[in-house]
């Protein structure tokens, strides 16, 4: 059995490897050759699923050493796999989902001229991401993690004749390497601290280390999670990051990729556990991105981008729930597969509205389109349900779970981030009722784009539609699966453990706020756009909507406080390396010059000149000779 | 009358042959002094082959005439290629050794 | 020679080397002045060459016959020869100027000539050698034998070289000197034609001394009306202006003769009455009336 995680893991990688390295020749059949592949992997998941699912809770782990990749003395590198419980999650989520956005894609991109490459990277990202996940040290997690940044980047600048995505993959790709800095410091910590790098070693004995030192891995842990999951403060890139084709945004950008950084501290739990400090600041920084993001996706009128900024509000519903400790992994874990599915059901639902309307973006030249795809309006309906916390859909279960946990936490503390949470799940319903009202509901506002086509809005091809149909079951039946009998909760006890808080509220009371204000977000968003008809152009707004247009000028501040000081740093350096460094070179330079440009007068060129300096000489040696006699 | 004064005469001669390299322009001036610095070397070899009872100075001075003579040849065929092509023997003229 | 042997084996110089010593030592360095000193390359020679032979007797008192011998054949006689050879050859008329060109070349080469000489002689002086051995011992079986037994056993190899070296030398300087002829030599006819064809004088110049009572080449002929023909003269001779010149009464009579021819023959001399003009600076007034040939 332990055999195929490397199958598992080799299956996407060979097949990007064949892609990229065939050539043209497999033009026709490369996108069937990718979908394919990744449907082993995900038959190979569903396999190694049942086999731990016939073992004991606690011995539910397969690992399998490949080969020894650094052996240096005290260096041992291997490149292993670990196959537990949370793995198997994150390898069913990431297959499942890549699968059916890998068929989605063969509709998607059929126009595409480069549609092989694009299967190619979509490989590349899978296999990467399960290296990521199945990696049984912190080494193979760092290859795995880059190579879905550099899958990511590749993806988002896939369309790389527009200078947006160009410039938007660049921008992810350099805010991500912040956050990788962030993991390769942490790693080298473990090293020194620990000796090793793999999570046995690491995690094992996490709590002889001083706390000073766990809390810096921590840290360092968080700063490569923000990274990768779009967290504040390195938010920025993933707004950006929807230049990028729309299945490469449900499945790098929404359901998958993005929570590695909720994977990474689910994983080291018991560093942040025995770190109070870095899981405080964990929960802060969810707590922050949360409303972040969800201001964010209220203000956009690009559909992906307030999708986007639903994403990131999500994950840091999870970010935060993994702060809280034993009491939140379990639930951070359920709300990011619940997640994975009903995002990138939205997603692939917007993928499907642009198909049908010739690329647009805009959600203020959409209108009425429920009657123009219907399949597309059902599944984006289920999905919308569902995150908003529709009672007894999958969003419902994780996220009231979560912001029960919160309020577990206890004190004043837990009422905070309870009430923080509550107000998200307020925003959430909000925003993405705005979503659907701009564009299924109400009349059509659609105009002609710059070449006079008017946009002919019309249902997606059956290979779109599948999966979309597929998420939407996901996202409604997953949350009730999961709970039924806390399925879920006892499937990853064993790995991430559990604590139940005290909390000063009820569970029920919980559900029932959180419906509540999920009602009145619904309603709030109705009042404003469904009573009367949505303006084609947007009005001006108030000071907090035109700041969350602009990402609430996250990037007027990165370049405020990193752009700008940067510059005037290099400006500096610069001035430095020519005044100071170039001087002292050419000041050197010149004094030689000038001293050689004396000397050479001694030079004439006449032979009887060269000849007094002989004689002169042969006349000093005389008298050293003498010289040395006497003496 | 002590034989060192063979030495003070070669001593004398060979700083006139020195004073003569350096002094004048004409090439073949230059080696006639060159040649005296020679002759001067040997007179010292010849006495010193005396004042050691033996015949290795004269061995050295007879070797130093050799190596003059074939020195003269060569130099002398240099002095007349330098003179056809510069249609002069100073030494001052042949002064590209320089910038 | 007996008595040269008897000398060198001597211990301590004999009255008459130190005689012979006090004599020629300072010629010598008179010889050696004069070398450097001598305007003219070919007395500088010949100063070179009279200190040589000096030197050569000096190696003669030392016990060196051999040498001495070596220094007379070789070196007075070839190797100074050949410096005259070369000296000739490359124009042996030219006084060089003394006066120094190059900055402070003199004052530095007095100082490095004038430390050398002090240095050495100091050095000498120090070394303070007193008594020496002679070489009657080592001159016993003969100088040329003594110099031959050292120079085939213990110098064979030096010798040998010092062979090569020689054969080297004397093939360097054929090559040297050795100019390749790049293009075909000219016939008779071919050279003929050129002459011609550039419009140069075809006949041979005009001999010197025609119409003068003298008969040396450095006179210049005279022309039917008494004046001096540049051309009669050799163009090294005029370069260098050692043309002598024609007394004015020879001239004069010469005009008077062809005045008298004239009268005689019925005709007018045009230049009767220029003749007495003519005088002793005739060289000066060189042009030549050849068109005024009388008919």
């Amino acid at each position: 059995m332990e055999s195929l995680i490397g199958l598992l893991v080799g299956a996407p990688l060979f097949g990007a490897a064949v892609l990229l390295l065939g050539g043209r020749r497999l033009d026709r059949v490369g996108h069937w050759l990718a979908t394919g592949l990744a449907a082993v992997s995900f038959v190979l998941a569903v396999v190694l699923f049942f086999d731990l699912l016939e073992k004991e809770g606690e011995d539910r782990a397969l690992h399998q050493h490949l080969f020894s990749w650094v052996p240096v003395a005290d260096f041992q590198a291997d490149v292993a796999f670990q196959l537990d419980q949370l793995s198997m999650t994150f390898v069913l989520l990431i297959t499942s989902v890549g699968t059916l956005i890998h068929l989605y894609s063969v509709g998607y991109m059929e126009h595409d001229e480069r549609r092989r490459r694009f299967f190619a990277y979509l490989n590349l990202f899978l296999g990467a991401m399960l290296l990521l996940v199945l990696a049984d040290n912190y080494l193979l997690l760092y290859v795995g993690w880059e190579g879905v940044g550099l899958a990511s980047f590749l993806l988002i600048g896939f369309w790389q004749h527009k200078p947006t995505a160009a410039t938007a993959a660049k921008k992810a790709f350099v805010v991500n390497r912040v956050g990788d800095v962030g993991l390769a410091i942490a790693i080298l910590l473990m090293f020194t601290t620990f000796g090793s790098f793999a999570f046995e070693p690491v995690l094992g004995s996490a709590t002889e280390a001083s706390e000073a030192t766990l809390t810096g891995i921590g840290l360092m842990l968080l700063l490569a999670a923000c990274g990768k999951s779009a967290q504040v403060p390195l938010q920025s890139w993933l707004g950006d990051a929807m230049e990028g084709p729309t299945p490469v945004s449900a499945l790098i950008h929404a359901a998958t990729m993005v929570t590695a950084g909720v994977y990474l501290i689910t994983r080291s739990g018991a560093i942040f556990n025995a770190a109070p400090d870095a899981q405080t600041v964990v929960v802060v920084v969810g707590a922050v991105t949360l409303l972040f993001g969800a201001i964010v996706g209220c203000a956009k009128d690009d559909i992906k981008k307030a999708l986007a900024g639903s994403t990131m509000s999500q994950i840091g519903y999870m970010m935060l729930a993994t702060g809280l400790g034993p009491i939140g992994y379990v639930f951070a874990i359920m709300h990011l597969v619940t997640h994975g599915f009903f995002k990138a059901g939205l997603f692939l639902g917007a993928g499907s509205v642009m198909h049908g309307m010739n690329d647009e973006v805009d959600m203020r030249r959409y209108g009425g389109l429920r009657k123009h795809m219907p399949i597309t309006f059902v599944t984006f309906g289920l999905a919308y349900l569902a995150i908003i916390g529709f009672p007894y859909l999958s969003g419902f279960f994780s996220k009231d779970e979560i912001i029960y946990a919160g309020f577990s936490k206890g004190g004043t503390e837990g009422w905070i981030l309870g009430g923080v949470m509550l107000l998200g799940a307020a925003l959430t319903a909000y925003y993405m009722t705005r979503i659907m009202l701009m564009t299924f509901f109400g009349e059509k506002r659609w105009q002609p784009d710059a070449n006079g086509h008017e946009p002919h809005p019309h249902e997606s091809p059956l290979s779109m539609t599948i999966p979309m149909i597929v998420l939407a079951f996901g996202s409604v039946f997953a949350g009730f699966l999961f709970d039924s009998g806390e399925a879920f909760v006892h499937w990853l006890e064993p790995v991430t453990g559990l604590e139940h808080g005290d909390s000063p509220v009820s569970h029920g009371t919980v559900g029932l706020a959180a419906t509540g204000v999920m009602l009145l977000g619904v309603a709030g968003a109705w009042w404003q756009y469904g009573r009367r008809p949505v303006p084609a152009v947007a009005p001006t707004g108030g000071l907090l909507t035109r700041a969350a247009r602009r990402d609430l000028l996250q990037d007027d501040f990165n370049h405020a406080a990193f752009v700008t000081p940067g510059n005037y740093l290099t400006r500096g350096l610069v001035y430095l390396d020519h005044k100071l460094v170039d001087g002292v070179v050419n000041g050197t330079a010149a004094s030689f010059g000038g001293l050689s440009g004396r000397l050479r007068r001694i030079q004439n060129g006449f032979a009887r000149s060269y000849a007094v300096s002989m004689f002169g000489g042969a006349a000093l040696l005389v008298a050293a000779t003498l010289l040395m006699r006497a003496v | 009358m002590s034989p060192e004064n063979y030495l003070y005469l070669a001593a004398l001669l060979f700083t006139l042959g020195a004073c003569g390299v350096l002094l004048r322009r004409n090439a073949i001036v230059v080696f006639m002094s060159i040649e005296l610095m020679l002759n001067a070397a040997n007179l010292a070899l010849v006495a010193f082959s005396r004042m050691h009872g033996n015949l290795d100075g004269q061995i050295m001075a007879f070797f130093v005439m050799v190596v003059a003579a074939a020195e003269v040849v060569v130099g002398l065929a240099i002095i007349v290629m330098v003179y056809r092509a510069r249609h002069s023997a100073s030494v001052d003229d042949a002064s590209l050794m320089k910038l | 020679m007996s008595g040269l042997a008897a000398l060198a084996a001597e211990t301590s110089t004999s009255t008459g080397e130190a005689v012979q010593f006090w004599l020629l030592g300072p010629l010598a360095v008179a010889g050696g002045i004069g070398t450097i000193m001598m305007r003219r390359a070919v007395y500088s020679a010949l100063c070179l060459a009279g200190t040589m032979v000096i030197l050569a007797l000096f190696y003669l008192a030392n016990g060196a016959y051999f040498l001495g011998m070596v220094q007379i054949v070789v070196y007075t006689g070839a190797v100074m020869m050949l410096f005259l050879f070369v000296l000739m050859l490359i124009g042996v008329s030219a006084a060089d100027s003394l006066k120094e060109t190059l900055l402070g070349q003199r004052w530095l080469a007095a100082g490095c000539g004038l430390g050398l000489g002090i240095l050495l002689i100091a050095g000498i002086g120090q070394a303070s050698v007193g008594s020496f051995t002679g070489l009657s011992e080592a001159n016993a079986g003969g100088n040329v034998q003594g110099l031959a037994s050292l120079l085939f056993t213990r110098y064979v190899v030096a010798f040998e070289v010092t062979g090569i070296l020689l054969t080297i030398a004397a093939v360097g300087a054929t090559l040297l000197t050795h100019r390749e002829r790049i293009d075909r030599t000219k016939s008779q006819r071919e050279q003929a034609e050129e002459r011609v064809r550039s419009g140069k004088q075809l006949p041979p110049l005009p001999a010197p001394g025609v119409y003068a009572r003298h008969n040396a080449v450095d006179l210049p002929g005279l022309l039917p009306d008494g004046t001096p023909s540049e051309l009669t003269v050799n163009s090294t001779l005029r370069s260098r202006g050692q043309v002598r010149e024609v007394h004015g009464q020879a001239v004069r009579d010469v005009a008077a003769l062809e005045g008298r021819t004239a009268r005689y023959h019925g005709q007018r001399y045009v230049n009767e009455k220029a003749a007495p003009g003519v005088n002793g600076s005739a060289v000066d007034e060189a042009e030549a009336p050849a068109e005024e040939d009388p008919k």
